[in-house]
This record gives structure tokens, sequence and C-alpha cells, in this order.
């Protein structure tokens, strides 16, 4: 070979790419959800760091019992699984049974990803799937919602928590027992009653480990969005159509119904609109299909909760409109380039 | 058929329908009884035994009138002499049983339409000689009782924390709700699949070994 050698670069298309890769874009929802993860340390101690972690060791261990051998190491190494377990936790309430959260970790990648196929076949999103066979399971522990701890404590546990696996809590033992609060949900439900606004902005409630701070939930979203790790249509349109339905129905009667404001604050609201409908797996593709999506879940969310049997309702809504999602796809697939439209 | 009937087995026909013909695990017939009446063990092996009744009896019978059942018409037939057992084990469990007969409520009438049951008469009993006829059915049923046994004992066990009624965990145990619950049927009859799966994989890769290494 002369050393005039053309240099030339043989490569197959694609030639053009993105730098967007799985990896990334889970590394992206990680950190946008950090600061709402701390927050749960921060309000539950202890007790939020041990069922976030369990939760997360069960999908973990799940998604790798049940990947062949050989594709271990690319399934797991994108960090997905480990990303439901924490989105799991972040829903579940603070005093759970350790054994429980481990247990829902594992229903979120055994039913709601790995039966399907695995990463990008499962139709409803694997973490809601976890949280509703855990509700489905354990109905008292997983309504159970206990005061906050707060910074000084940080290490409390409550006696629910160590649990013996498929046992209740003991009625005497370690860690101290559980102080059992309302939700601002649950007061409003049950009791018409309404929380402080601040408070939920800033998280100052009961509920469960992530949906409490309003605030930084938000800012993990303008974070994702920002980095495009999310179709900002859908948490618009969820909050949107939520708000409006909400106002509506405030007022016609406003000593009965919450105001929109804290129907948008209160609750996994703001988790299930930003970080748990926007996952692109389970959700709309098209632009159309999109605002579709996300408005019929907002409608569904405010239905349960003023008409339903849950104070609480965004863990099914999203299920439901995940369950349309490859309908709503189907028809509003976009015109193709140089094709007429289809007449009927 | 006498010269195909011949070489058959008749431990062999049996033994089929508890393993490699399975009527639940292998061909998935019968999930209604399956699924609808498997919240508990007892419940379980009370309809399984009422199939099995039911089954063994039909071809029996079937396989001992095909020379004088008209092709045309077989299918009501046997759906006529299916309803007749079934008639029988209705009004047993009621006379014998009246706490399990109310439990299973309507599937005791609605073993006329398992479709495990017809498609032995078809596929079977019609074919062969009553000797073959009531092994097959035999097995057959015998499969479906083991299935629904393993069903009902995993989601009684998970789901109220006993077996047979009789507590095994003490008080404190947590109660699975959703075992006893319609989902929790589906849930178990799918683990029960792929345990049946994987164990009839590694049964063929290990036979195949064998195969190699002679």
């Amino acid at each position: 070979m002369s050393k005039h050698d053309p240099k030339l670069l043989l490569q197959s298309a694609p030639l053009l790419r993105q730098g967007m890769t799985t990896p990334a874009a889970m590394r992206d929802v990680w950190i946008a959800l950090l600061p709402a993860s701390l927050a749960a340390l921060w309000y539950f101690g202890l007790a939020a760091l041990l069922v976030l972690l369990t939760s997360i060791a069960g999908a973990v261990l799940t998604e790798w019992l049940f990947t062949p051998r050989e594709r271990r190491a690319i399934t797991l190494h994108d960090n997905s699984a480990a990303l439901t377990g924490l989105l799991l936790g972040l829903t579940l309430p603070p005093a759970l049974p350790l054994w429980m959260a481990f247990l829902g970790g594992m229903a979120s990648i055994g039913l709601g990803k790995i039966i399907w196929g695995g990463l990008g076949s499962n139709i409803f999103n694997p973490a809601l799937v976890g949280r509703a066979f855990l509700l489905a399971t354990f109905p008292n522990a997983m309504t159970t919602w206990t005061a906050q701890s707060g910074p000084a404590d940080f290490l409390t546990l409550h006696a629910s928590n160590l649990a013996l696996p498929f046992m209740q809590a003991p009625t005497v033992g370690a860690g101290t027992d559980a102080m059992t609060t309302a939700t601002p949900l649950n007061l409003m439900k049950f009791e018409h009653q309404g929380t402080d606004l601040g408070a939920l902005l800033l998280g100052n409630t009961s509920g469960s480990l992530g949906e409490t701070s309003a605030l930084l939930l938000i800012l993990g979203g303008i974070y994702l969005f920002l980095r495009r790790g999310l179709d900002w249509r859908i948490p618009l349109g969820i909050l949107g159509s939520a708000a409006l339905f909400s106002a509506a129905l405030f007022l016609i009667e406003g000593d009965k119904y919450p105001t929109p404001l804290f129907s948008l604050l209160s609750g996994g609201m703001l988790l299930g609109a930003i970080f748990m409908a926007t996952d692109p797996v389970t959700s709309p593709v098209t632009p159309k299909g999109a605002w579709l999506f996300a408005i019929g879940v907002g409608l569904l969310v405010v239905l349960i909760r003023v008409f339903g049997g849950f104070p609480e309702g965004m863990m099914y809504a999203i299920l439901l409109m995940n369950a349309a999602t490859p309908l709503i796809d189907r028809y509003t697939q976009p015109r193709a380039f140089g094709r007429k439209r289809a007449t009927k | 058929m006498a010269t195909l009937s011949n070489k058959m087995n008749a431990y062999d026909e049996m033994l089929k329908g508890i393993w490699r013909d399975n009527p639940v695990f292998v061909q998935v017939l019968g999930m209604c009884p399956m699924l609808a009446v498997t919240n508990s063990a007892v419940n379980a092996i009370a309809m399984g035994l009422a199939t099995f009744f039911v089954l063994v009896s039909s071809s029996f019978l079937v396989s001992g009138m095909k020379a004088i059942i008209p092709k045309q018409v077989r299918i009501s037939i046997y759906v006529i002499i299916i309803a007749t057992f079934v008639t029988v084990a209705d009004y047993t469990l009621l006379a014998l049983f009246p706490a399990v007969h109310k439990e299973l409520g309507a599937f005791i009438p609605l073993i006329v339409a398992n479709c495990m049951i017809l498609g032995r008469q078809e596929a079977f009993a019609s074919k062969h000689s009553v000797k073959f006829a009531v092994m097959d059915a035999v097995g057959m049923a015998g499969g479906f009782l083991l299935a629904m046994f393993a069903l009902g004992s995993v989601r009684e066990i998970l789901g109220e924390g006993k077996l047979f009624g009789i507590s095994l965990f003490g008080e404190n145990f947590e109660p699975w709700v959703i075992m006893i619950l319609p989902p929790g049927g589906f849930i178990t009859l799918g683990l029960l699949l792929l345990l049946f799966n994987w164990v009839g994989e590694r049964r063929k890769q290990f036979l195949a070994q064998v195969a190699a290494v002679d």
C-alpha cells in the first residue's frame, strides 16, 4: 500500500446519529427523580431509603433471573429495571413492610415487563403494574399512611417495615409504631377538608414516598423537558384537562369538590403526569395521539377521584389509557408523505 | 383400527393425560372451572372429582355405544350422555356435601360445557375400544384433577394462609387478597404453565443429551 491511499470511511447507514441511547435516556430520568427521592428521605427518613432500595432490588433481581445469561449484561446496564424499581418505590407508603416492597418490584418486572418480552414490548407501565398488584394483594398495608418523621428522626423505622416475609407487623418488637394519618386526598374525599397549598407544594404532607413534594417533581419534569426526555404534550395535557374538569366541578359546587389547584398538587398527579404517563413505551408516539392520551388520563383521574371509590385515581387512569394506546396510535397515524388522505 | 389398538399400551394412554398431554398445562382446555373454582383446595378437588366421574363414565358409554351412534348426530348424543352424568354428579354432591355444592354453584352444571370432556369423546372414545377409552379418560381426568389441586392449593395457601382450611402460618399471616380474586387465578395458572413448560424443556434437553451420548 502506498501512502497516497485515499482515506475512505466505510460505514453502513444510518450515517447520521443522535446521541440519545437507552442508557442515556434512563440516566436523565434518574437525575430528574433525584430531588424527589432525596425529599422522600428528608421527610420519611431511613424507612423511605429502605423501601426504595428493596423495591429496586426486587426489580433488578427479577430482571436478572428471567433474562437469558448472554443478554444479562445488555439488559441490566441500561438501568431500566432499577428505574422501574425506583418509580415503584416512590409510589409506596413509607411504612410498607419491606418484603412487600420487594414483592412489588418482582411483580413490576415479572408481570409488567418480562412476560411481554422485555423493555419496549410492554403494554402497561411496569411500575404501575407492580403498584396495582400490591394494592390488590395487600389493600390494608398499601393504604396505611404515616405521618412524616422529619429530618430530626432520620433513623426512625416503623415496626411494620420490619415485618417478616409473609407476616404482618409484629405487635411488639423493634421499631416504633407508625402514627397513621390521612393523606390530603383522603381528607378531601372523606371529610371534604382541604390542605394548605404551600404544604402541598413543598411536600409537607403525608402520602406515598414520591408524591409529596410538588415543587421538586416539577423541577425534575423541567429538567427532563430540557433534555428532551419527555413528550411535553403528555404532562401538559393531563394537568390541563384535569384542571379544566375539576374547575368545572368546583364552579358547580364549591363546597363539595376540590379546587383545581388542589387537584393538581395533591396525590400522585404530578408524579404520574411527569414520570409515569410519559413512559415512551406505553404512551402514543404521534403528537395528536399524545394529546388524546393525556386528555383521557386527566379526565379519568378526576372522575375516579371525585366519583369513584378510591381517593386516588392516577394509577388506574394511566393504566387504562395505556391499554388504549395501541388503538390511539392506530387512528392517529399521520399521512405518509406523497400519499393521499384516506377517504371514507 | 384393531391393529392400531394392539400396538397401543394401555398404561401409556393413561400416563399421557397426566403429563405429556395434560389437559390443563399442555392442551389448555377446561379453563372456565380451572379459574373459577380453584380459590380453595377443597373446592378444586370437589370439582376435579366431579369432572373425573363425568369424563370416565361418558367415555365408557360413548366407546361402548360407538357402533350404534349415527355419525351425523354424534355430537348431540355425546352431549346428552355427558349431561346425564353431570346431573348424577350434581345431585350426588347436593345430597352428600351440600356446603361444597353451594360453593361450586353454577359451575357443576357447567361441566357439560367443559370442552375437555367433549373433546375426549370426539377425539378418542368414539374411535377406540372401551378399555383404551376408559384408560384415556382416567389419565385425562387425573391430569385435570392434579392441575386443579395444584392451582387450588397454591391459591389457598397464599390467599388465606391455609390448606384444606387448616392454618399454616399462624395468626400473623398477611393474606394475599389477590390470590382469592380472579386475577390470582390467572396469575397462578400462568406461573404454573411457566413452570410446566420449563420442566418439560429441561427434560427434552436432558433426553437429547442422553441420546447424543448413546
